[in-house]
């Protein structure tokens, strides 16, 4: 593993096979009386959010916090784009403190890379989501999730279809997917009108198609892509009514999935405009189980970086 | 520092047999073999060395008045004479900006008190680079600092009816419209070029149409109303062929592509690292060889430095939160050694043309881009063809560290510069009382 992790492309397959074992490994804690390991005692977890992302942040905390880490978070509203803090005086105040990994969220795209190259702070960077770049750890627990339905928990995705519908011009979910699915040897479909496709997009390791029912029937998962509404006053589609008439994911359209086929959102989601709500909350529907199995992902993810020894998963500490 | 000196055994343009130049009273007074100086004169060994105009520079920003933190009339006229030049063009997106005969002339009178070189401000075309009314071009181009080329670089005027009278306005007194070509709607929240790269990185794109889309516009008017049109920093192959097909017509255009366009690629931005910010930004390696191939045969017809100096806080932080610009005015001629003369696509005498000769012509400065013989303007740049420039940005004389080249080294390297007679440089170093 690299020092950071700040795409999903700094993950080779023997890499993201390590995250997702050691996952599967600290599963086990989650479902024991007491969820704590003494792996990361003594050691700091910076959270260093810039954006609102209350599942995010709090995804991390348990995280650290499951493996004994001190958690500081660090929740800065705006950024040095509005009248706030800089970045780099935020970064050179968590260095003083002493942080061995900060966890950061950020409206733009390659802070992350900014304060793990600036030489700024030593520690490792985690990047939990960066303006319309990447959001590794989010398709890293997509990635787990996919795993334990369609490759009965171990292994890669090879030749698992998935397709992936929305907003990808704007989505860090997406970017970061595309990557490690493609790593990891699944088939991925995009799905979206051709406004909400980035331009290059033919160059990525996937399909594209403009048209879901025809990506559909032979997916063994979608996963919809939360589409602000707001998009539509930029000219990207001209109503939330016809954009969910035709990119919408209602229970007419899940008939159209494999039996076996799961239905994922990385949330938070606008019910009744990617996804009809019954469809949320079908059996098909892994949403809420991508967030418990993010937890940890996340756990295996700092484990890593902060070069946990042996993993002593036999061992329990008093909470 | 008034005197005469003898430059010995420079090579003119870079060819020919090596010959001295005798300075004396601001002019070339002699010109020849083995000359004969007064006992005064202050010898200057020139032999290996490569004799050119003083350099021009269209497009410079000094950013004084208003963020002298980042640069001030005099640092900047010192990082020119350290690069070669002996004129620069001053930008207009200062704070108050030069759209008035007033601001035009403060900057003027503060490039006369540096010294190092001659300073001609740019006066805005519109107030307040706000693009809605004309400043009044006429008053500028009247003022002591007599004003011939009018720009709102930062912005585009991108109203169509206002460019065209802008264009149709400056023919009275010989003016130029110098356009910042970037369609704003088509570049909102821009952060890099619009390509593969920008989808990889999650940066906003912009695009090379939003460019051309101007420059097509912008010429299609020029040739309308028979004015002079001059586009700033050209940055795509697209623009270079309309620029092509529009010089072929006949239309009176020119055009300038900067050092940094020449030989950087968008390739570098993903590092995030600010220092590669620029507007317009780095484009493909096809627009680089495009811009090359381009200044080569005179379809463009300068290179201009855009030197945008930026306090150290606005490039140190986050790529979307830093401000667009880069250093050029001590690397422009070994960036150009580098993209143009080690690639066989200008000879020494290429280089001066797009950097003396066509920048002073555009400017209408009548000084500066002379032919190197006898009662011309003593305005010269010597040039060591096989030495090298190592980029150290803390060794820059401008008050800004933001250089993109920071750690490289290019080739050649400016020896000495004579401002009418006078050295502003010597061995590489600024002459301390050049004033």
């Amino acid at each position: 593993m690299k020092r950071h992790l700040l795409s999903a492309a700094d993950l080779d397959r023997d890499d993201a096979l390590l995250v997702l074992d050691t996952a599967t490994e600290l599963a086990t804690v989650s479902s024991r009386a007491v969820r704590k390991l003494p792996t990361l005692r003594g050691r700091t977890v910076v959270n260093l959010f810039f954006e609102d992302s209350t599942r995010t942040r709090i995804s991390f905390e348990a995280a650290a916090k499951r493996l004994s880490a001190d958690v500081i978070n660090f929740t800065a509203k705006g950024s040095s784009l509005s009248k706030g803090e800089s970045l780099k005086d935020t970064a050179l105040t968590l260095e003083a403190m002493g942080a061995d990994a900060v966890v950061v969220r950020h409206g733009a795209s390659g802070a992350p890379y900014r304060l793990a190259n600036a030489g700024w702070i030593s520690g490792s960077v985690v990047n939990a989501g960066d303006g319309t770049h990447e959001h590794p750890t989010q398709a890293l627990l997509d990635a787990y999730t996919m795993r334990r339905h369609l490759s009965e928990g171990r292994g890669d995705l090879a030749d698992r279809r998935v397709t992936i519908v929305g907003d990808v011009l704007h989505s860090r979910v997406a970017r970061s997917n595309v990557l490690l699915l493609a790593t990891l040897g699944a088939e991925v479909t995009l799905v979206a009108p051709p406004t909400l496709l980035p331009v290059g997009v033919e160059d990525w390791p996937c399909e594209i198609s403009y048209e879901l029912d025809p990506a559909l029937a032979k997916a063994d998962a979608v996963m919809m892509l939360r589409v602000q509404a707001e998009r539509m006053n930029a000219a990207f589609f001209p109503s939330a009514r016809e954009y969910s008439r035709r990119y919408g994911l209602d229970a007419h359209r899940m008939a159209l999935l494999p039996d076996h086929a799961i239905v994922m959102h990385p949330g938070p989601m606008n019910r009744g405009m990617e996804i009809a709500a019954d469809v949320a909350d079908s059996v098909r529907s892994v949403i809420v189980e991508q967030v418990s199995n993010g937890v940890n992902v996340r756990m295996a993810v700092l484990y890593l970086l902060l070069g946990g020894a042996q993993l002593p998963t036999g061992e329990e500490v008093a909470a | 520092m008034t005197g005469t000196y003898l430059l010995r055994g420079g090579r003119l343009l870079g060819a020919g047999d090596p010959v001295d130049l005798l300075l004396a009273g601001g002019v070339i007074a002699q010109v020849g073999a083995a000359l004969s100086a007064p006992a005064d004169a202050v010898h200057v060994d020139a032999a290996g060395l490569v004799v050119l105009p003083g350099l021009v520079d269209l497009h410079t920003h000094l950013r004084e008045p208003g963020r002298e933190d980042a640069e001030t009339v005099e640092s900047g006229s010192r990082a020119a004479a350290l690069g070669g030049f002996t004129a620069v063009h001053a930008m207009a997106n200062t704070e108050p900006v030069a759209d008035t005969a007033g601001v035009v002339e403060q900057v003027w009178h503060l490039g006369r008190e540096a010294g190092y070189v001659d300073v001609h401000p740019v006066g805005a075309v519109t107030v307040g680079l706000a693009g809605t009314r004309l400043a009044e071009l006429g008053a500028m181009a009247g003022s002591a600092a007599r004003v011939r080329m009018f720009s709102d670089d930062g912005r585009c005027v991108d109203d169509a009816v206002l460019m065209r009278r802008a264009l149709e306005y400056v023919k009275a007194f010989d003016g130029v419209i110098a356009q910042h070509a970037q369609e704003p709607r088509l570049t909102a929240g821009a952060q890099m070029n619009e390509g593969a790269l920008s989808g990889v990185l999650g940066l906003r794109g912009w695009p090379a149409v939003a460019e051309e889309a101007i420059v097509a516009r912008d010429v299609l008017l020029a040739e309308h109303v028979g004015s002079r049109l001059h586009v700033c920093h050209v940055s795509t192959a697209g623009s270079v062929e309309i620029v092509r097909a529009a010089k072929a017509r006949g239309v009176d255009v020119t055009a300038e592509v900067t050092p940094h366009h020449l030989l950087l690629t968008e390739d570098v931005v993903a590092g995030y690292d600010p220092v590669f910010k620029v507007n317009p930004p780095l484009r493909a390696k096809s627009d680089v060889e495009a811009l090359r191939e381009g200044l080569a045969d005179g379809t463009i017809d300068a290179v201009a430095t855009d030197h945008a100096p930026h306090a150290a806080e606005d490039k140190d932080c986050e790529w979307e939160a830093a401000a667009m610009g880069m250093l050029g005015l001590e690397t422009a001629l070994p960036v150009v050694a580098e993209a143009m003369v080690a690639t066989g696509l200008l000879d020494w005498a290429g280089v001066a043309d797009r950097m003396s000769v066509r920048p002073a012509g555009i400017g209408r400065l009548a000084g500066h881009g002379r032919p190197i013989a006898e009662g011309e303007p003593a305005n010269l740049t010597l040039v060591d063809p096989h030495a090298s420039t190592v980029v150290d940005p803390s060794r820059s004389a401008s008050r800004s560290r933001n250089t993109p080249y920071a750690g490289r080294t290019l080739p050649t390297a400016v020896v000495a510069t004579f401002l009418r007679g006078v050295p502003t440089v010597l061995g590489g170093r600024l002459v301390a009382d050049a004033r």
